[in-house]
């Protein structure tokens, strides 16, 4: 995307003259130069699993975190900006307990992105405001309907809800990825390991700063952080396997 | 459980109900729905009924009165206390509760109802009066009751009775309610008590009207005062 704003890049406020608002795109390339994250709908839950580049070797492992829990029922994953993520995730945590003080039962997740997008759309449509430079993806657990999902929530205010989603530098390697996998029947616990899979298979490793891998999800209702200890030791068996695989196509060639 | 309060001295004489809505802060000439006001889950669906009296004093305003108001497509709440009141706290949590619906894009379930009316309950408690229960159907549980009484507790309940005729009949309904009753059955016996504290309360009166919601749709009787199941 080499195109120059020429002017009409200076505010959010501002249309280019083919209907474009470069804050928002630009706010989109902050995201894609982080690292990847990658989410995943199972049939028994929802998985996110993201990568974070350590600017140094005295950076504490676990520090810095990129996947934060909202409630009870739900979690999120920040690709992007730390900071600005951060501002989505502390509003959404109002939102949902603001929801459950209400109405009386925890929030949709649907419901809730849907607030936290109209939050984040705010922000492009402000003079004296910036859009966030940062995705979230949300994933949920319905308590009336008993259904699981995953949503994102881009810099520009759009939410959907995804089978399968990806943010950051990777973001197309891993949907392409992605697409292979079989979503209707994958588990939990095999989806973290794709997706673990996934973001090593994205890394550059000659290129790349060392990194550490963050993983949550949403499984028998409940949001939980995967341990960092099991997701460090699927690390270490996705990268042998991808060995071994590299060295299989070697031999083939 | 109904943990007895001290009688409180009614400020008009009007009733000597044990911590009814009448006995409690009722302004002079305010109307009241004096009242008995019932409802009852069964399988399927749920019963609510009350009687029709609304009475500032010994004069009843009006004798055939709806007490049974409409929240939504499928739940209704049974209004006790003063009238006012209660016709107040059924528009906010209409109003509320049409707009959960758009926000959810699904319709509205009885314990999100119920706990919209409670919290503007308790919120309000030093200037309300007034008892109600949140009866309907929805998709999530099925038929369900709450009880919402003074002071804005919260409780679900099988067999859910309220307003000033309702101490009259907690024996009645003790010995009537039944679980796993089906829908003709839970009627007769919402009917019958009903008239029992017709017969007893100076506060209720008039006519039985009863409103049964299922699945399928929505049932509104009622039964003219000289037909009761039981009465003078």
């Amino acid at each position: 995307m080499a195109s120059s704003g020429s002017g009409y890049d200076l505010s959010p406020t501002t249309f280019s003259p083919d209907g474009r608002i470069f804050q928002v795109e630009y706010a989109s390339k902050a995201v894609s130069s982080s690292g990847t994250s990658v989410g995943i709908k199972c049939a028994d839950g929802v998985v996110m699993v993201t990568e974070k580049l350590l600017g140094n070797k005295m950076l504490v492992g676990g520090s810095g975190r990129r996947v934060h829990g909202v409630d009870r029922h739900m979690g999120c994953c920040v690709t992007g900006l730390l900071s600005d993520g951060r501002q989505l995730v502390s509003r959404s945590r109002s939102e949902s307990s603001n929801y459950e003080e209400t109405y009386g039962i925890k929030g949709p997740p649907g419901v809730i992105c849907e607030r936290i997008a109209g939050f984040a759309h705010y922000f492009t449509m402000h003079g004296a405001l910036r859009p966030f430079g940062a995705t979230v993806m949300v994933a949920g657990f319905d308590e009336d309907t008993k259904e699981y999902s995953l949503h994102m929530i881009e810099p520009s205010g759009v939410s959907y809800r995804y089978y399968g989603c990806s943010a950051g530098k990777g973001r197309q390697g891993a949907k392409t990825e992605l697409e292979k996998l079989d979503l209707e029947t994958i588990t939990c616990e095999e989806g973290l390991k794709q997706a673990v899979k996934i973001i090593c298979q994205m890394r550059d490793e000659g290129k790349d700063k060392p990194m550490e891998i963050e993983a949550g999800w949403v499984r028998d209702g409940k949001w939980e952080r995967v341990k960092d200890g099991k997701v460090s030791e699927i690390e270490k068996i996705c990268k042998e396997e991808l060995e071994e695989e590299e060295e299989d196509m070697e031999e083939d060639e | 459980f109904f943990i007895m309060t001290a009688l409180s001295i009614s400020n008009q004489g009007m009733s000597y109900a044990f911590n009814s809505p009448e006995s409690t802060r009722l302004k002079p000439g305010e109307l009241s729905t004096g009242t008995t006001i019932m409802a009852v889950p069964f399988k399927g669906g749920v019963v609510l009924g009350a009687d029709s009296r609304v009475s500032t004093g010994t004069y009843i305003a009006n004798r055939t009165s709806d007490k049974i108001a409409q929240l939504s497509e499928k739940i209704f709440c049974c209004r006790s206390g003063s009238a006012a009141d209660t016709q107040a706290l059924t528009d906010y949590v209409r109003f509320y509760l049409q707009q959960w619906e758009v926000e959810s894009s699904r319709p509205a379930t009885v314990k999100v109802a119920a706990h919209l009316m409670r919290k503007i309950c308790y919120q309000n408690k030093d200037n309300l009066s007034a008892g109600v229960i949140v009866g309907g159907w929805d998709d999530i549980e099925g038929g369900s009751v709450y009880n919402i009484p003074l002071g804005g507790t919260m409780i679900k309940m099988d067999c859910a009775i309220g307003g000033s005729g309702s101490t009259y009949i907690y024996g009645l309904t003790d010995a009537l309610h039944k679980g796993g009753m089906g829908e003709g059955d839970t009627l007769d016996m919402v009917k019958r008590c009903i008239s029992h504290a017709m017969a007893r309360d100076g506060s209720s009166g008039g006519i039985i009207r009863t409103c049964v919601v299922t699945k399928d749709g929505v049932k509104r009787e009622y039964i003219p005062g000289n037909a009761l199941p039981y009465g003078p």
